[in-house]
C-alpha cells in the first residue's frame, strides 16, 4: 500500500486532543517565575532604574558582559545594529525589556515588577516612514548615519524605453499596516540548571532550536555544548518564533547566575507589545502597459518598517530584500527598476511572518492588474492570461529561476469553478436591491524549499538552508528519524512518516520522529519559509532510501536472489514473480545480529542524508466572493476558492489544513488585523479586544482544488505550501471589495480594508447614504 | 497577567453579603460571573482589596414575571435568555439581543445584573434597560431603593450604585403582544463590543405608530434614549419615509466618541444604519 497521497489522520493529534500535549508552560510549574519590566515609552535615555530592596531584579548593568544581538548581512548597503539584551542607556521601543524580576510565582514577580521604578528622559519617537525618512530625521540608532539600515537597488537597461513607449502607465501607492503573527501560544522559556554538569537546558516555544543554541552561546560567550535547547509542542509560530529574542538569553544567563530553574511564560499583552511585528510596508509602483494589456516594465519604491532592531539570524533585510527580489511574482516581463529600503523606527522589531513581504507585493501586483485591466478595457482574467509566465524554466528580471508551474492553468481551473457568468448575473440583480457583491482574483508564485544558495545570495552571515536527517531502523524493524527541522504544529511528523513508509515498506505508526532537541537531533534550521516538507522531507527520503538499499541487499542474500528483485511493501520484503518473502523486522534483526553474513555491509541500519536544494516555486490562484454592506461598510466573505499547485501532495488533508489556515490569516490581513501605535510610539492594540484576529464566524469554508506539476527541483516531488494561503488572500479579498464597489468607482490600496476605511472611501466617492 | 493580591469572601446569604459590603465599601468588588471583572483584575486595571463572591446566594438566582414586569435576579446568567423567558415581544427581544453578547462560554457565566453594574458603554443589556425604562432595585444593609434607568447610568463604568449597594434585581416592563421590537448591532467580529447598535420598539394601530421606544448604544459613554425621536414617531404612519427621516435625525443629534475602530464620523453612520434597521424590524 502506498502512504503518500493519503489523508492519514495526524499522528500528533491523539495526544494533543486528549490533553497529552506538552508545551513550555506545562513543564514550568516547578521553576521560579520570571517577569520583565518593560519600557512604557518608545524612546529616551535611561536616567535610573530603582529596584525594591530584597527583591531579585537584574538590569542591563548586571549583564554588561553579555554581547548584544547583532546579526550581519555582508552587503555594502547594510548597517549592522546591536540589540542589547537589556539596555543600559537607551530605550528604543515601547515594551523593550529593561529589567528582569525573579520570584517564587508569576503573581509575585508581577508585584515586584510594578515596584521597579524606571526613570527615563523621554525623547520624540520616530514611528512612521514620514518621520523616519524626513531629510532632517534624527537617526534612531546613533551608530547609523540614517534610518535606512538596508537597501537593495537595481534597474534593467531597457526600463526607461518601455516607459517611454507605454500605452498606459498605472501608478499606485500601496500601504500595508503592521501585523502580528499572533500565534495561539505566546513565547515562553524554561531554563533549567544542572548542578552536576553545569549545563543549562532551555525549553522554549521556538521554530529554530539549533539556531537559538548558537545565538545564545555566542551572546553569553559559552560553549554550545553547555546548552541544550528543546522545542516541545509549539502552539504556532508563523515566523514569529524564529528569532533570537533577548528574553531567552536572559533566561539562560539567570539559570547560570542563580543556579536554579527559571521560567518566563509570555502573556498576550507582552506578545503584542514586544515579540515581533511585520508587514508594515509602503510600496509605490508604476507599471508600463502595452495597449493589449501586456506589462512591459515595472518601477517600484518599496519601504519596509523594520522596527527598532534587526532580527537574528535573518536580519532586517528579510522583508525589504524579499520584496526587492520577488515583486515580479507570476508575471513575465523583462524590465524592472526597484529601490527597496528597510527603515528603522522606535517600534517593535520586524521579523518574518508567514508570507514575508509576498502578501503585500502580491496585493500590489494584483491591485495593479485590476486597475490596468479597467483602464485598458480588458477583463481582469484576460489581462492576467496575457501576462502570466507560460514557459519554464523562467528567469525573472532579478535572476530568479522559476521551475515548472501552472500559473495560467491554475487560474483557468479556478475561473471555471467560480462560474463567473452566474455570479455576474446575481451581482447585477442584487445591485438593483442595494446589495453589493464582488469577486476578486489573485494569482501568485510562492518560492519554497530553498537551500543555502538563496540565503547566501542575500549576503547572510549565517547561511541556513540545508537539512540533515539521521534515520535508523532498530532490530524489530521500527524506525527512528532524527530531524533538524522542528515542527510548530503543522503535522510534519505525519507527513514525514508517510514519506518514509513508502521508502521502507512499513506502516507510518512504526516511524518515530525526534525533533526539537539539540541533544538528540542533527544540527538543522527548524521550520520556516515553506521548507520542511521539501528539504527535511527529501533528506528523510534519501536517508531512508539508503536503509532500503541495505534491507534489499540483506533480503537478497537471505533469499538467494538479486536485490533488484526485492520489493519492500506492507512490512514485507518480497521477491518479485515468486511467493518468497521475509518480514522486514526479520531483516532488521539480521542486520544487527547476523551482520557477519552480509559481505560488504556495515553492521546495523543507521544512515543519514543531507539535502540542500535550489528551491522550487509553488503557485496558486485565489478567488474571493464578498458582499459589502454600504451603510455600515461591513464586509462578509461569502465564498473563497483556492486552486493550489504544490506538486505531489504527501498528505492532502494536512496540505488543505495549511491552505485553510493561511487563507484565514490572509483574510485577517485583508479585513481585520492591524497593530496601531499612537504618535508617541505607545501601542494602542495590546489585547485581542483591539487587535482583531478573526473568529471562525468570519471565515467561510475554504474550497480547495489541486494541480500537480512535478518539478525536477524537488526530490520528494512536493513543493512547499506553508505560506501560500496567507500570500494570496489579501489581494483576492480587496479586489473583490473593489469589484463590489465599482458602481462608486472605488479603488482601495490599503490593508486591512477596515469598515471605517471603506466607509470613508464611500463618503469621498459620494456613496454615503446619510451625507 | 496575574491579578494583584486580594482577599476572597464567599457569603452564604444576602444578609451576610450586605453586611460585608457595609463593612468594606470601596475596598471590595462583587464577583458574580466575573467575565469583565476578572480580566480587568488580570490586567491590573482593577485591583479590589476584597472580592465578595455572591455565587452562593441562590435567593438572587431567579427570573419572575408578574402582571406587568419581568423581574431579573442578580445571579441570572446571560444564557438564561437564549430562549424567550416570557411570552410576547419582550422575550423575543431579549433572546435576539443575547446572541450578540460575547461568546457562548462567556454567556454561561456572565450575569445580566453584572453587565448593568459594570456599565460598559457598549453593553447590550445597558441599552435594553435604557430603551425599555428598566427599574433597578439596589439593596444595602441600609435598606432598598428603586432607581430608574435614566438615573442609573452615570457614564463609562459608573452608576448610581453606592459602594455598599448591590444591584439585586432588574425590572423590565412587559410588552403587550401588539408591540413589535427590533435590534441591530454592528461589530467587527462575532461577539465583539458594538461599534454602534440600536433597540427599537413600537406599538402600531391601524398603520399609525401609537407608542415608540428608541435608543442607541456603543457610541457614547452610555446608552442614549432618543426621547425626542420617540415623540416624533408617535402619531405618524409606519413608513419607509419616517424610518429614513428618524435615522437621519439620530445621526445628527448625537456627538459620538471616536477610537481606533471607529471615528466619530463613522459612528454617526453606524447610528443611522442601526436606527434604520432596528426601526425597520420594529415596524415590519
Amino acid at each position: 500500500m502506498n502512504w503518500i497521497g493519503r489523508r492519514l489522520p495526524r499522528l500528533e493529534d491523539p495526544a494533543l486532543l486528549k490533553g497529552g500535549g506538552s508545551y513550555v508552560a506545562d513543564r514550568a510549574a516547578k521553576a521560579a517565575a520570571v517577569s520583565f519590566v518593560r519600557s512604557p515609552v518608545a524612546r529616551g535615555t535611561i536616567v535610573d532604574i530603582e529596584i525594591p530592596s530584597d527583591a531579585t531584579v537584574f538590569t542591563g548593568r548586571d549583564l554588561v558582559d553579555v554581547k548584544p544581538i547583532r546579526p550581519i548581512l555582508h552587503r555594502p548597503d547594510y548597517v549592522a545594529i546591536g540589540q542589547p539584551v537589556l539596555p543600559i542607556d537607551r530605550v528604543s521601543f515601547c515594551g523593550q525589556a529593561l529589567a528582569v524580576v525573579v520570584a517564587d510565582d508569576a503573581a509575585l514577580a508581577e508585584d515586584i515588577a510594578e515596584q521597579v521604578f524606571v526613570d527615563i528622559d523621554v525623547a520624540d519617537a520616530i514611528i512612521n516612514f514620514e518621520t523616519a525618512l524626513a531629510p532632517d530625521a534624527t537617526p534612531v540608532h546613533p551608530e547609523a548615519a540614517s534610518n535606512v539600515l538596508v537597501e537593495g537597488r537595481m534597474k534593467t537597461q531597457g526600463l526607461d524605453k518601455v516607459f517611454a513607449d507605454a500605452a498606459e502607465i498605472v501608478a499606485l501607492d500601496v500601504r500595508s499596516h503592521r501585523q502580528s503573527a499572533a500565534p495561539m501560544e505566546n513565547r515562553g522559556g524554561l531554563a533549567e540548571y544542572d548542578a552536576g554538569s553545569g549545563r543549562v537546558t532551555l525549553t522554549a516555544s521556538v521554530q529554530m532550536p539549533h539556531m537559538l543554541r548558537t545565538g545564545i552561546a555566542d551572546t553569553l560567550d559559552m560553549p554550545e555544548s553547555d546548552l541544550r535547547v528543546i522545542a516541545p509542542d509549539v502552539g504556532g509560530g508563523f515566523g514569529q518564533k524564529m528569532s533570537l529574542f533577548p528574553e531567552y538569553v536572559v533566561l539562560v544567563w539567570l539559570a547560570r547566575k542563580l543556579k536554579r530553574s527559571v521560567a518566563w511564560i509570555e502573556d498576550r499583552r507582552e506578545n503584542l507589545l514586544a515579540s515581533a511585528h511585520s508587514r508594515d510596508q509602503a510600496f509605490s509602483l508604476r507599471g508600463a502597459f502595452a495597449k493589449d494589456g501586456r506589462l512591459l516594465g515595472l518601477e517600484a519604491d518599496l519601504r519596509s518598517n523594520i522596527g527598532a532592531f534587526s532580527c537574528y539570524p535573518v536580519t532586517c533585510g528579510v522583508e525589504p530584500l524579499m520584496a526587492f527580489a520577488e515583486l515580479p511574482g507570476p508575471y513575465d516581463f523583462a524590465e524592472y527598476g526597484v529601490r527597496s529600503r528597510g527603515v528603522t523606527t522606535n517600534t517593535c522589531m520586524m521579523a518574518p511572518y508567514r508570507g514575508v513581504s509576498r502578501p503585500t507585493l502580491t496585493f500590489s501586483m494584483e491591485r495593479m492588474m485590476d486597475v490596468a485591466a479597467k483602464r485598458l478595457g480588458i477583463d481582469a482574467a484576460e489581462i492576467r492570461r496575457r501576462n502570466l509566465i507560460k514557459a519554464f524554466p523562467h528567469r525573472s528580471p532579478t535572476g530568479l529561476v522559476y521551475d515548472e508551474g501552472s500559473y495560467l492553468q491554475a487560474m483557468e481551473v479556478a475561473i471555471d469553478a467560480a462560474d463567473l457568468p452566474a455570479f455576474r448575473a446575481r451581482q447585477s440583480a442584487l445591485r438593483t436591491l442595494g446589495r453589493y457583491l464582488g469577486v476578486g482574483i489573485s494569482v501568485f508564485s510562492e518560492r519554497t524549499g530553498y537551500g543555502t544558495p538563496a540565503y547566501a545570495a542575500r549576503g547572510m552571515d549565517i547561511v541556513p538552508g540545508y537539512e540533515i536527517v539521521d534515520c535508523s531502523m532498530d532490530p524489530s524493524g521500527d524506525v527512528v528519524l532524527r530531524i533538524g527541522s522542528s515542527p510548530h504544529g503543522q503535522g510534519l511528523k505525519t507527513s514525514l512518516a508517510q514519506l518514509v513508509s513508502d521508502e521502507l515498506g512499513i506502516e507510518p505508526h512504526r516511524i518515530r520522529i525526534i525533533s526539537g532537541d539539540t541533544d538528540a537531533t542533527p544540527y538543522g534550521w527548524g521550520t520556516f519559509a515553506s521548507r520542511s516538507m521539501v528539504i527535511a522531507g527529501a533528506a528523510s527520503k534519501l536517508a531512508a532510501g539508503k536503509i532500503a538499499v541495505k534491507l534489499k541487499t540483506i533480503a537478497a542474500t537471505l533469499m538467494e536472489t538479486s536485490s533488484d528483485n526485492i520489493e519492500l511493501k506492507d512490512g514485507w520484503a518480497r521477491v518479485s514473480h515468486s511467493n518468497q518473502a521475509m518480514e522486514i523486522g526479520a531483516l532488521a534483526r539480521a542486520a544487527y545480529h547476523q551482520s557477519h553474513r552480509f559481505e560488504g555491509l556495515l553492521p546495523g541500519l543507521h544512515e543519514n542524508a543531507v539535502y540542500d536544494p535550489g528551491g522550487t516555486f509553488s503557485n496558486a490562484c485565489h478567488i474571493a466572493f464578498v458582499e459589502v454592506d454600504i451603510e455600515t461598510a461591513g464586509v462578509r466573505v461569502d465564498r473563497f476558492l483556492v486552486v493550489e499547485d504544490a506538486g505531489v501532495l504527501i498528505n492532502p488533508m494536512i496540505v488543505d489544513g495549511q491552505i485553510t489556515g493561511g487563507v484565514a490569516q490572509g483574510i485577517a490581513n485583508a479585513l481585520f488585523e492591524e497593530i496601531v501605535y499612537d504618535d508617541t510610539g505607545n501601542l494602542l492594540t495590546a489585547s485581542f479586544a483591539d487587535y482583531l484576529p478573526p473568529t471562525a464566524a468570519e471565515i467561510p469554508e475554504i474550497e480547495i482544488m489541486h494541480m500537480e506539476t512535478v518539478s525536477p527541483e524537488s526530490v520528494t516531488k512536493a513543493k512547499g505550501v506553508g505560506e501560500g494561503g496567507a500570500i494570496g488572500a489579501p489581494a483576492a479579498v480587496v479586489n473583490a471589495i473593489c469589484d463590489a464597489l465599482s458602481p462608486f468607482g472605488i479603488e482601495l490600496f490599503e490593508l486591512p480594508a477596515t469598515p471605517q476605511r471603506i466607509r470613508e472611501a464611500l463618503r469621498r466617492a459620494g456613496g454615503a447614504s446619510y451625507a | 497577567m496575574k491579578a494583584a493580591a486580594f482577599d476572597y469572601l464567599r457569603p452564604a446569604g444576602l444578609g451576610e453579603a450586605l453586611a460585608l459590603l457595609a463593612t468594606h465599601k470601596d475596598d471590595c468588588k462583587i464577583l458574580a460571573g466575573g467575565q469583565s471583572l476578572v480580566p480587568a483584575m488580570n490586567f491590573r486595571l482593577a485591583r479590589p482589596a476584597i472580592l465578595i463572591d455572591i455565587n452562593d446566594l441562590d435567593e438572587l438566582d431567579y427570573l419572575r414575571a408578574d402582571a406587568d414586569q419581568l423581574k431579573i435576579g442578580a445571579l441570572t446568567r446571560h444564557a438564561a435568555f437564549h430562549r424567550p423567558v416570557v411570552e410576547g415581544p419582550l422575550g423575543t427581544l431579549l433572546a435576539k439581543v443575547v446572541r450578540h453578547i460575547a461568546h457562548y462560554p462567556i454567556r454561561q457565566r456572565g450575569t445580566f445584573a453584572g453587565s448593568l453594574s459594570h456599565a460598559d458603554p457598549a453593553s447590550e443589556w445597558c441599552l435594553v434597560a435604557t430603551t425599555l425604562r428598566a427599574e433597578m432595585v439596589a439593596k444595602s444593609a441600609r435598606g432598598e431603593r428603586v432607581i430608574a434607568a435614566s438615573d442609573f447610568f452615570h457614564g463609562t463604568f459608573t452608576t448610581a450604585l453606592e459602594p455598599d449597594e448591590i444591584l439585586a434585581e432588574i425590572r423590565l416592563p412587559l410588552m403587550t403582544p401588539d408591540w413589535r421590537v427590533g435590534f441591530y448591532e454592528f461589530s467587527r467580529r462575532a461577539g465583539d463590543f458594538a461599534l454602534g447598535m440600536a433597540v427599537a420598539a413600537t406599538r402600531v394601530e391601524d398603520g399609525t405608530i401609537r407608542e415608540a421606544r428608541l435608543a442607541v448604544g456603543g457610541v457614547a459613554d452610555r446608552a442614549i434614549r432618543l426621547g425626542l425621536l420617540e415623540d416624533q414617531l408617535v402619531g405618524k404612519p409606519a413608513s419607509l419615509a419616517i424610518i429614513d427621516a428618524i435615522a437621519r435625525e439620530a445621526r445628527g443629534m448625537i456627538e459620538p466618541n471616536g477610537d481606533i475602530h471607529a471615528s466619530p464620523e463613522y459612528r454617526r453612520d453606524l447610528i443611522a444604519a442601526s436606527v434604520k434597521r432596528a426601526l425597520t424590524e420594529a415596524l415590519a
